[in-house]
């Protein structure tokens, strides 16, 4: 197996959404290449071994599986808007892509695609220049990209005609980043969407979507539609990257000034010496080398 | 002899219809193949240099292929790229270039290579004479052991499918590729039969026979297909059979082992880069010549609609002229020169002393007036000779389908300049002719009239028709960024009185700026490397950001909201009211 890193290794990660689990059956998938095992007994307990019969630690929270396979070295992430009463708290529904799942993340902090992957719903191919916008890395190490606006037709199921939409983002841990976006109706308060991302291999990810929405003029089933909708756009592409890992070295991919919450989150990886799914600096003469230690078919 | 220097043949001519995009393999490495619609077949390597995707699900738009995850475009046969969506109002770095494989087209078949010598693909029985290509057959084995089954390939002659005794015979042989003749009844056909390294453990078979057109192509495929099914068949079993570690994996190369190059320091001055030959002059207006320059050797490079070439004349002098070509044109650069009464020299030994055949250094093309393309219309004004750039431009929008007019003001019909091209791009086109000053004037009015949000306007013409142009839209309410400007020449007198003193930035170098020097000549006198173009404040070429200080504008490239921010500079003509000038550079 890959040599993972040891953040991640103590970190914790999604495994399932609860919803897709049975009573007294056994789910298989995979973390860092490795088989795991979830099992949920008929007093919704859930258990988590590795193939090899280790069990790790799990929790259940926000409607997913977490496990740890090490150490925790802190909590799971807290959401204050799923506890707000007034939103739709979902999980909605998860999807395998193939490819790293540090692409997928980078592709959720991307505006500059929305006039093509998305046409037509959050961007439109005659309105595609992306503003300047602020990026930052905070206190707490997070990476926070501010005043980012991109005219979108269709921002939100319940939105009518076009919209000026607000985005902000944040780049929590290498595998899970969230996105606030001004709701159509209540313009002074934010949707939420974080994605969780499991590395199933190195160039194999499921993705985790998770959102807080305002319930006002929407319904649950709408904002999942609408989410996969988005997504199932984006796979494609995503699993039509060269190479599939992501590569941190900033000559290896040309970056432009829209770029500049995926520059940093590309030296955000590197400083922190993240290497499962992407490609390192100093292996970059091996810049295309698959790196296929996992083998899922 | 190493397999990288030879020629495969990676797809059929057939695989590349109109628009189409074709993905092919070769040794490890992933191709986009296109044809544009000048029939021109690119092979590029398959990922976009932004983010990776691949380009063999890119769309082809005739003239530039178009990456479908962040629109970038890169032109046809030089694969540059023309333009970013994201930054609508700038140019492309000239370095975002995309790796281009050579690509030859014969006997049915495209033929390229990593690094391929020679000239190409040579079978002297298949030269000027129909062929039929087979289908191709993909075979999961190295390719060493499908040339060793392909030696027993036993078919029957094209006219001769039911044959009872038909002799074979090998008549080259080498480790990919084989030519066998079958005759049966004094009747025969040859063939070729190529094995294709797609990567170590794949092939896929490729053949063209000599072919007649009386006879029926579809028993003959057949016939091939079958025949060439059965080697697949054997090689699989065999292949399959074999532990994989005893098979030789192929000397693979990996795509894009090299990454794309750094930004280039800007060339200091005025470089002449290319050498071109004339290879048409011709008259295409009253007093305006055009010319066609093709490169000696090797190919041009990628322009975008906008951008201009400095000419650097055998007589020393240094001129610059507008593309005025279409998109993805780069087989020739065509520019158009009018003969200036009061010109300085430039136009007249263009216009008189050059002719066919004479050779000419040229710079790579700049582009300071960049076209945007999400405008939700486009209006082009051209006066005179101004049409140069302005002409790159509409055919731009004309083959993207993007609303435009061209509005093209000149002294009568003899003089409207590539007037051939002209009526290729329809109603779109507007002449205004033998207008006087204040008839000129009422026509911008009225152009000018409608403004809505995300229109876009370009003006390129004389001095006067410029500074009308700016008057009357500002009167209009036009928003600054929405009105570009190309300058032939910069009609302000140049007050170079001031003394000031620089610091750079980047270089941690203190200058002092006496009167009677550019910034420019000072940058140049200090070895410090500065691009320039028409060294006269028009062009935009010299373009520094300022980090402090206060420039003294003197140039017509820089819009008013620019200068007012104080954060650029053009500085071969500008120079500073504050005593210091911070330049980043």
């Amino acid at each position: 197996m890959t040599q993972v890193d040891s953040t991640l290794i103590s970190d914790w990660h999604v495994v399932a959404d609860i919803e897709t689990l049975k009573d007294d059956t056994i789910t298989t998938t995979y973390l860092f290449g490795e088989r795991i095992q979830i099992e949920r007994n008929h007093l919704k307990s859930i258990s988590v071994t590795t193939d090899s019969g280790r069990e790790v630690i799990s929790r259940q929270k926000y409607g997913f599986v977490w496990v740890c396979l090490g150490e925790p070295g802190r909590p799971i992430i807290e959401i204050p808007e799923a506890e707000e009463n007034d939103r739709h708290v979902i999980t909605g529904g998860s999807m395998g892509v193939h490819v790293s799942g540090l692409r997928v993340v980078e592709n959720f902090l991307d505006m500059g695609h929305f006039p093509f992957v998305h046409d037509g719903y959050l961007g439109v191919e005659t309105n595609s220049e992306t503003f300047p916008y602020q990026v930052d890395i905070t206190a707490d190490d997070e990476i926070v990209a501010t005043d980012c606006k991109f005219f979108q037709p269709v921002a939100s199921p319940n939105a009518e005609g076009g919209i000026m939409a607000d985005y902000e983002y944040q780049v929590l841990r290498p595998y899970t980043a969230v996105l606030y976006k001004t709701n159509p109706l209540q313009p002074h308060r934010k949707d939420y969407i974080a994605i969780f991302v499991q590395p199933a291999g190195e160039e194999h990810c499921i993705v985790h979507p998770f959102l807080c929405y305002l319930k006002d003029g929407i319904d649950r089933c709408t904002v999942r539609w609408f989410m996969q909708l988005i997504f199932g756009q984006d796979k494609p592409i995503l699993e039509n990257q060269l190479p599939k890992c992501l590569p941190l070295d900033p000559r290896a991919e040309t970056c432009i000034a829209s770029d500049a919450t995926s520059v940093f989150y590309r030296r955000w990886l590197r400083e922190h010496n993240i290497t499962y799914g992407a490609i390192p600096i100093d292996s970059a003469s091996n810049f295309s080398e698959s790196k296929s230690g996992d083998i899922i078919r | 002899m190493t397999i990288e220097s030879i020629w495969f043949p990676i797809a059929a001519s057939d695989d590349l219809p109109y628009r189409h995009v074709y993905h092919a393999q070769l040794l490890g490495t992933e191709m986009a193949v296109w044809r544009a619609d000048d029939g021109f077949v690119n092979i590029w390597e398959n990922r976009c240099l932004h983010r990776g995707v691949r380009l063999s699900i890119g769309i082809n738009e005739g003239v530039e292929l178009k990456c479908q995850y962040h629109g970038w475009r890169y032109a046809n046969r030089t694969a540059g790229c023309t333009y970013i969506p994201a930054h609508p109002a700038n140019s492309p770095a000239r370095t975002i270039q995309n790796r281009v494989y050579p690509a030859i087209e014969r006997y049915g078949l495209v033929w390229s290579g990593i690094e391929p010598e020679g000239e190409g693909p040579n079978f002297e029985f298949l030269s000027n004479r129909h062929c039929l290509v087979l289908r191709a057959v993909s075979i999961n084995s190295p390719t060493n052991m499908v040339i060793e089954e392909l030696r027993k390939y036993q078919f029957h002659p094209s006219s001769q499918l039911d044959a009872k005794h038909v002799e074979y015979e090998v008549v080259e042989w080498s480790t990919n590729t084989l030519i066998v003749q079958a005759q049966s009844q004094n009747f025969s056909t040859t063939a070729l039969l190529i094995a294709q390294p797609v990567d170590s453990y794949k092939t896929v078979v490729r053949g063209v026979i000599e072919w007649d057109d009386g006879l029926e192509d579809i028993p003959v495929l057949r016939h091939h297909a079958q025949l060439i099914n059965q080697i697949r068949n054997r090689v699989e079993s065999r292949a399959a059979s074999i532990p994989v570690a005893e098979l030789t994996p192929l000397n693979m190369i990996k795509p894009s082992q090299e990454f794309p190059s750094s930004p280039k320091q800007p060339e200091s001055g005025r470089f002449a880069s290319y050498q071109v030959t004339i290879a048409r002059k011709w008259q295409t207006a009253e007093g305006v010549s055009a010319f066609d320059l093709e490169p000696i050797k090797g190919v041009l490079p990628t322009f975008q609609p906008g951008a201009h070439i400095d000419v650097h004349m055998p007589n020393g002098l240094i001129r610059q002229y507008s593309l005025t070509n279409g998109p993805g044109q780069t087989q020739h650069y065509t520019i158009g020169i009018k003969r200036e009464s009061n010109s300085s020299g430039g136009s007249h030994y263009m216009v008189d002393s050059l002719h066919e055949g004479c050779k000419l250094d040229i710079s790579e093309p700049r582009n300071n007036f960049p076209l945007r393309r999400d405008a939700l219309e486009t209006i082009l004004i051209a006066g005179g000779i101004g049409i140069t750039p302005l002409l790159s431009m509409a055919r731009l929008l004309d083959h993207a389908n993007l609303p435009y007019k061209l509005h093209y003001f000149a002294q009568s019909e003899k003089h409207v300049t590539f007037g051939e091209v002209l009526s290729k791009l329809g109603s779109s086109v507007v002449l205004h002719l033998g207008l006087g000053d204040s008839q000129t004037k009422e026509s911008l009015h009225d152009i000018l009239s409608i403004h809505q949000k995300r229109m876009h306007v370009y003006v390129c013409g004389p001095a006067p028709m410029l500074e009308a142009a700016r008057v009357t839209a500002l009167k209009i309410g036009w928003p600054d960024e929405a009105v570009h400007f190309e300058y032939f020449k910069n009609p302000n007198a140049i007050d170079d009185s001031s003394e000031f003193e620089i610091a750079l930035a980047r270089s941690c170098l203190t200058l002092k700026v006496p009167s009677g020097k550019t910034i420019v000549e000072i940058l140049r006198h200090n070895n410090v490397a500065i691009s320039t173009s028409c060294e006269q404040g028009a062009c935009g070429t010299c373009i520094i950001d300022v980090l402090e200080g206060e420039p003294d504008h003197q140039d017509v490239y820089l819009r008013e909201f620019e200068k007012a921010g104080h954060k650029k500079i053009i500085s071969c003509v500008s120079r500073a009211k504050s005593k210091r000038l911070v330049l980043d550079i």
